[in-house]
């Protein structure tokens, strides 16, 4: 594949390096000169000084026959208009850009960019995962199912659905436990299946009733 | 009507001064609280502290109620986006965004969603046919082109 990477920044430099890894023909622009400067001893005619919005510089580039174009500068609005010129004009099939506001998350969907990384996002959810006490954790929105969510609980000693059937649970309404990690193995549930103390249950739900769910799960006796 | 604009450069001032002064409701938007200054003694205007390109500053600035939205801060693509978000998520009936690079303008004037204005092309134009209208010489192939640029 044919990727252009916008934004020499950290994140724009190991991820060409992995792309480049990985056998994929890589550009990287960016546009300070100084940091083209630094990077160009490493990686060659891979790195190139220009301005990704200017049409100019995506002609040069030679994007019309790209196949992806990643936007990961450190600006929200340079990244989607760099997508958005490579779509209109160069007609990229893919483009991805990296937003810092969550808020423009949904935004970038709207205004066309394919696949929109919400960095801030994922760092939250990171922080949340590692975070011990915190017994009800969002793991995951589902990419072709925006109402959809994937979330960890861990079942502590005084839960009201410790030792209790899973079929005998009162579970919102598009929601099902996917799976229950137990002792270092993960269990298919069946509707038999008893809930234990230190189960780290795995749900499938509709977005709107995380909370519902969490209060199920979560309330102690 | 209530305007809300974008940048408080010398064009956002001055647009802003002049629309008050007219008896508009305005609105200005800036990142920098020193450029405020440009504003004239007597507007009466609302200044609010931001960027334009978040919903809670648009908000703040009364986009909702708001008959236009101006974008011209010195950044084409917050401008581009600023407009785009506004289009997107208010009801506001006309958005004008100032472009300086006139390839970027073509592309988003093409998309529909927004007035673009392009000074570089407009500026460049208006250069040409004072240069040109004091040619005795001009052929009617270099008139041609001076109209492709007007357009």
């Amino acid at each position: 594949m044919y990727v252009i990477v916008t934004g020499a920044g950290k994140v724009g430099y190991y991820l060409s390096r992995h792309l480049l890894e990985e056998g994929h023909e890589v550009l990287l622009i960016e546009k300070d000169a100084s940091r083209v400067d630094l990077l160009t001893e490493e990686l060659g005619s891979v790195i190139t000084f220009g301005d990704a919005a200017e049409a100019t510089t995506l002609y040069n580039a030679g994007a019309s026959r790209a196949d992806v174009l990643i936007a990961v500068t450190g600006e929200d609005e340079d990244n989607l208009v760099v997508c958005q010129i490579a779509k209109q004009k160069f007609k990229v099939p893919r483009t991805v850009a990296r937003v810092s506001n969550p808020r423009n998350e949904k935004i970038f969907h709207l205004l066309g960019v394919d696949v929109v990384i919400n960095q801030t996002s994922y760092i939250r959810n990171l922080i949340e995962q590692s975070i011990p006490e915190q017994s009800f954790v969002h793991l995951l929105d589902l990419r072709y199912a925006e109402h959809l969510a994937i979330v960890e609980v861990r079942i502590d000693q005084q839960s009201v659905v410790a030792h209790r059937a899973i079929g005998e649970l009162r579970l919102p309404v598009d929601c099902v436990i996917a799976a229950i990690g137990r002792g270092g193995h993960v269990i298919v549930p069946t509707p038999g299946t008893e809930l234990e103390p230190g189960d780290d249950v795995i749900a499938v739900t509709r977005s709107d009733q995380e909370t519902e769910l969490r209060g199920l799960l979560c309330s102690t006796c | 009507m209530h305007v809300v604009i974008m940048g408080c450069g010398r064009v956002g001032s001055r647009v802003a001064g002049i629309l008050d002064g007219n008896g508009h409701t305005v609105a200005v938007i800036e990142i920098d609280q020193e450029a405020f200054r440009r504003l004239p003694p007597s507007f009466r205007g609302q200044t609010i502290l931001g960027t334009g390109i978040d919903e809670d500053v648009l908000r703040a600035a009364r986009i909702e109620s708001a008959d236009a939205f101006i974008a011209v801060s010195g950044q084409d693509n917050r401008n581009i986006m600023a407009t785009q978000l506004v289009q997107l998520l208010f009801d506001v009936g006309e958005r004008i965004c100032r472009i300086t690079d006139p390839v970027r303008e073509d592309v988003f004037r093409r998309m529909g969603v927004m007035t673009t204005v392009c000074p570089t092309t407009t500026v460049s134009a208006t250069i040409i046919d004072t240069v040109n209208s004091h040619d005795p010489d001009t052929t009617p192939a270099q008139r041609a082109v001076r109209e492709g640029l007007g357009g």
